[in-house]
């Protein structure tokens, strides 16, 4: 059974006002069954430092990348994962992280592939909860193995592959990477230097938007009519517009992908998950260097 | 360069992380997390004095000290929320600090896929000890004139 919505007054402002739970909301709900939370962060041991009580930990990295192929898992890896961790198919599942959820957004977009049918995320995750002084708890959480159901993943509504963005080029596109990623100046990201590319620039066409540029200072996002100036406004997107987003491993651009399609509810989004180190390690595809699209 | 054996500190250290079942080997890198020295007077707030390694996930930044009786000495710099950073920089701090120079400098570097961490921590991440690793080497060397 899911859970009712959030019905506080800033998420009723965007689209889908029922992807995002407050503090407050979740802080009530915590020992509800229908409800499971999942920490999903960048640093692998930050769960085990104290996390929301009852929450389970979801890597990007060791559980929701195959380990051999350069994919997501599959659908019965996905069954078994969800299985393992007590979510059933029927479950609220409520995702946080660091880093303003970035690593948050990016399990929500994986879990999208395989249509988990309530999955939201903590606005302001991680760092907010701690902020307000809620409580923590180093005990992981001993839930009960479900039977979540293999699903088959669907790559076709939210992912783009590459030869997809090639002929995607000259419709709209979004580089969520760092000034100087996208300049071509910088060949990774600042400090992360072991994933880089052969070839410095972005997609042609594609407008720089940092992705941070979407969370407030205390890590939620920032309001309806602000994220419109920032993507309608700055960036000239339209609700109609087929959009492309991409970063270097497709994580910061998941964040921009769930402002677009659940905050401001552009229905035809995809995140190409190749990114710049697919792209700027192909042989013979176009890039720009400089700061102009 | 990948000459030498392990120290019979670090040697312990790979034990102790081998022979534990997997999650718990978290908890142990943990420990290592909470047990990292803070940053003597001399160092702290003076990030300039620092290098840093910018392989690791999350800033690091680290100073190597070889004293007068060619002893190593290690100091790092890394934020409570990069619990993993900080415990890689917590092992090679509790296996290496005041060891020989030449001790320091035949550390095999592969030692950091000894420990029984890639998949539970994987290997992209791991990445950043091992850069840890070979900048204290190369200091040592430099330091050492």
């Amino acid at each position: 059974m899911a859970l009712p919505n959030d019905a506080a007054a800033k998420f009723q402002e965007y689209a889908h006002p029922e992807m995002l739970v407050s503090t407050e909301w979740l802080a009530a709900r915590l020992d509800d069954p229908g409800l499971v939370v999942a920490e999903s962060d960048e640093d692998v041991l930050l769960y085990e430092t104290g996390h929301i009580p009852g929450a389970v930990k979801l890597d990007w990295h060791t559980e929701l990348n195959d380990p051999d192929t350069r994919d997501y898992i599959d659908g019965a890896r996905f069954a078994r994962l969800m299985s393992e961790k007590g979510i059933s198919r029927d479950t609220t599942l409520v995702l946080y992280g660091d880093r303003n959820n970035w690593w948050a957004a990016y399990a929500l977009w994986v879990a999208t592939l395989f249509g988990h049918p309530d999955v939201r995320l903590l606005d302001g995750g991680r760092a907010k909860w701690i902020a307000e002084d809620r409580p923590l708890s180093t005990e992981e959480p001993e839930r009960p193995h479900t039977d979540y159901p293999v699903v088959e993943r669907d790559d076709s509504a939210v992912r783009a592959f590459r030869r997809e963005v090639e002929e995607h080029l000259g419709q709209p596109m979004i580089d969520v990477r760092s000034p100087g990623e996208y300049s071509g100046e910088l060949l990774h990201m600042p400090d992360y230097p072991q994933e880089g590319a052969l070839r410095g620039g972005h997609i042609p066409g594609a407008k720089n938007v940092p992705w941070a540029r979407a969370a407030a200072e205390d890590g939620t996002f920032r309001g309806r009519k602000e994220l419109e100036g920032i993507y309608a406004g700055e960036a000239g997107l339209a609700p109609e517009d087929d959009i492309v987003v991409y970063c270097r491993i497709g994580e910061r651009s998941s964040h921009t992908w769930f402002v677009l399609q659940h905050l401001l509810g552009f229905p035809h989004v995809r995140n190409y998950d190749g990114s710049w180190t697919e792209w700027g390690n192909s042989v013979r595809v176009p890039i720009k260097r400089g700061t102009t699209p | 360069m990948t000459t030498g054996t392990l120290n019979p500190r670090l040697a312990e250290i790979v034990e102790d992380f081998t022979s534990l079942p997997g999650k718990e080997r978290l908890q142990l890198l943990l420990e290592f997390s909470d047990d990292l020295a803070a940053l003597p007077e001399r160092y702290a707030g003076h990030r300039d004095l620092l290098e840093q390694v910018p392989e690791c996930q999350s800033p690091l930044f680290l100073a190597v000290e070889v004293d007068d009786g060619d002893a190593v000495h290690l100091f790092f710099d890394a934020p409570p929320e990069a619990p993993t950073t900080r415990g890689f920089a917590g092992i090679l701090q509790a296996g290496l600090d005041g060891l020989d120079a030449d001790e320091v400098l035949a550390t095999p570097d592969e030692f950091t896929g000894q420990l029984g961490l890639t998949e539970l921590v994987s290997p992209l991440r791991l990445g950043g000890m091992s850069a840890m690793l070979s900048r204290i080497k190369r200091q040592v060397r430099a330091k050492r004139g």
